[in-house]
């Protein structure tokens, strides 16, 4: 498959642009004995300015650590994190707005928190909720608003930080096929318009490339970096695209490779069902 | 199969449908439907009882003056009405339970806050809370009176032991029962140690805290009818608890009945005109309300 020739103009990107994230040598374990395999592994990863990176991976892999670390909920066991370009914001699967608020109220909580003065509060809250086609919701409850709607007004949140980095942690997983499709080319007109470095974690492969410049690829136990794969497809790209399947079909079999290392040593090495 | 571009408008245009598709639609209940569905029942469950109890004291199971009928309650409290004392005393206790609440108010959150927040202030003192909250609170009615004497401040004093652990242990649950993803939203939207507890911690924990409270002012009444029904001086005044001692000592039944009812009467009342709306609404904002599941 040659759909994954690096593309000139990526290629002066990736030399060219200021790193946003810097991972070097990161290692994270949860026990201090090191009995168990550490969650991540000497990771080394750079994320450049305004790029937009897939990070893919099965269950245990440690894609949410790693998230963690960047967002500095969490620190390193060996390793560094710099993120050059200042605090993150996280996105999780659950929108995890608070109930007590109106939509408007959670992203005026985000204003606040960031130091805005009361009198801006309401009219930067109400701009960011049309930004992502949400005007007039900005007294609706949390529980009167759908799931993707609900996702919306977290990005909205999200926004309302200035942040130059958003991390995204599965933050389309628990949608429906039709909504998820639709908050993808969302997504992607916020990220262009707000020119800001996403890391955008799934384990989605199709999603995966549907977005990314740049796609990761992580291994489970330890969490490592697998292989990565820059994503050429040039135009728009929609997740039924030919292309995006190529591509998800390449990275699903190394996925798939990776994954029957875990079966348990000296059973069937690879079993028939995990094939389908 | 062809590549569709998608343009902006079209983006917004069918977020604009999907959500016009997904959005759950409420019920809209009426004022004179939510009238008959929640005032109905319990007046009419009143009115049975009282007419149960009017048909045993007509059938003189019991003497008059052990049993008397509901007339003859009702003309009792209408003579202390006309002197004054019902109003007297309910304004007293009121005055008192109002202001034993307040301060427990202060105590039990400040004392829940802190121990939710101080795993060493929790394990030291969580099993004398949750211990003080089972006993109770008229046991401490005998030492107040030593310690302040027959005063207010003995009768505070039973009235905070009584309701503060309540109002602690209901901040403690409502705060353990914080989802983590809440607090780690705080972290990432850079709320320090203090906004995190007043933006994040404690209005989340508000369910669990105002069950509390409301559990709090339950013990706080009861403990104050104790208190007064003990702590007997002229200098206190009349109040609830003196009028029910009042009908013991003159073998009044209709007046202890009167007295009875009357507390009854207070308690449900702040009951139903204080807190139920306070938690209706607390609840119905987050979405929580049992009548509309």
């Amino acid at each position: 498959m040659t759909l994954t020739t690096v593309g000139e103009e990526d290629e002066v990107r990736a030399r060219t642009a200021l790193p946003a994230i810097e991972l070097d040598r990161v290692t994270k374990r949860f026990d201090r004995d090191g009995a168990r395999p550490a969650a991540l592994q000497d990771v080394s990863l750079t994320v450049a300015e305004g790029e937009f990176l897939s990070l893919l991976g099965a269950s245990g892999c440690g894609k949410s650590t790693l998230l963690s670390l960047v967002a500095g909920l969490d620190s390193p066991t060996g390793g560094t994190v710099s993120t050059p370009a200042g605090r993150a914001a996280l996105m999780f699967q659950e929108a995890a707005l608070f109930p007590w608020l109106t939509a408007g109220q959670n992203v005026e909580l985000a204003l606040r928190l960031r130091g805005v003065p009361r009198r801006g509060r309401r009219p930067e809250a109400e701009r960011l909720l049309a930004s992502v086609h949400l005007d007039g919701h900005h007294g609706a409850r949390v529980h009167e608003l759908s799931g993707g709607m609900r996702q919306r007004v977290a990005l909205a949140r999200a926004l309302a930080q200035e942040a130059r980095v958003l991390l995204m942690d599965e933050p389309f997983a628990a949608l429906d096929a039709i909504t998820r499709d639709v908050l993808h080319d969302e997504l992607e007109r916020v990220w262009q318009e707000n020119g800001l470095t996403v890391v955008f974690v799934t384990h989605n492969v199709r999603e995966a490339v549907r977005l990314g410049q740049r796609v990761v690829l992580m291994s489970s136990r330890p969490g490592r970096i697998a292989r990565e794969w820059e994503v050429a497809i040039p135009g728009r790209r929609r997740i039924e695209s030919p292309e995006v399947a190529d591509l998800a079909r390449e990275i699903t079999d190394v996925l798939r490779t990776e994954i029957r290392r875990h079966a348990a040593p000296g059973g069937p090495v690879a079993n028939a069902g995990a094939d389908r | 199969m062809s590549t569709i571009d998608v343009r902006e408008d079209d983006v917004a245009s069918l977020e604009a449908g999907l959500d016009a598709l997904d959005t759950p639609t409420a019920r809209r209940v009426g004022l004179g439907a939510r009238l008959s569905r929640s005032v109905l029942p319990p007046v009419v469950a009143v009115l049975l009882l009282l007419a149960v109890w009017a048909v045993v004291a007509a059938l003189h199971v019991k003497p008059d003056y052990v049993l008397p009928a509901p007339a003859e309650v009702w003309s009792t409290f209408q003579q202390y009405w006309a002197d004054g004392s019902v109003q007297a005393a309910v304004w007293n206790s009121l005055r008192r339970a109002a202001v034993g609440f307040a301060l427990s108010l202060v105590v039990g959150t400040a004392l829940g806050l802190l121990m939710s927040q101080s795993r060493l202030v929790r394990t030291a003192i969580g099993p004398l809370v949750t211990g003080l909250q089972s006993l109770p609170s008229v046991a401490w009615v005998p030492a107040a009176i030593i310690w302040f004497g027959l005063t207010d401040a003995a009768i505070y004093m039973v009235v905070l032991l009584g309701a503060v652990p309540s109002i602690a242990n209901g901040l403690l649950a409502g705060v353990a029962q914080v989802p983590p993803i809440y607090t780690r939203v705080g972290r990432v939207l850079g709320a320090g140690r203090w906004a995190q507890i007043r933006y994040v911690v404690l209005p989340a924990a508000m369910p669990g805290y105002f069950s509390g409270l409301r559990q709090g002012w339950a013990f706080a009444w009861r403990s104050l009818m104790a208190a007064e029904l003990i702590t007997l001086s002229p200098g206190l005044g009349v109040s609830l608890g003196q009028l029910l001692d009042t009908g013991r000592e003159l073998s009044d039944m209709s007046l202890v009945i009167a007295a009875i009812l009357l507390i009854l009467v207070v308690g449900v009342g702040i009951e139903l005109l204080v807190f139920s709306p306070l938690e209706r609404r607390l609840l119905h904002n987050r979405g929580l309300d049992l009548d509309s599941r």
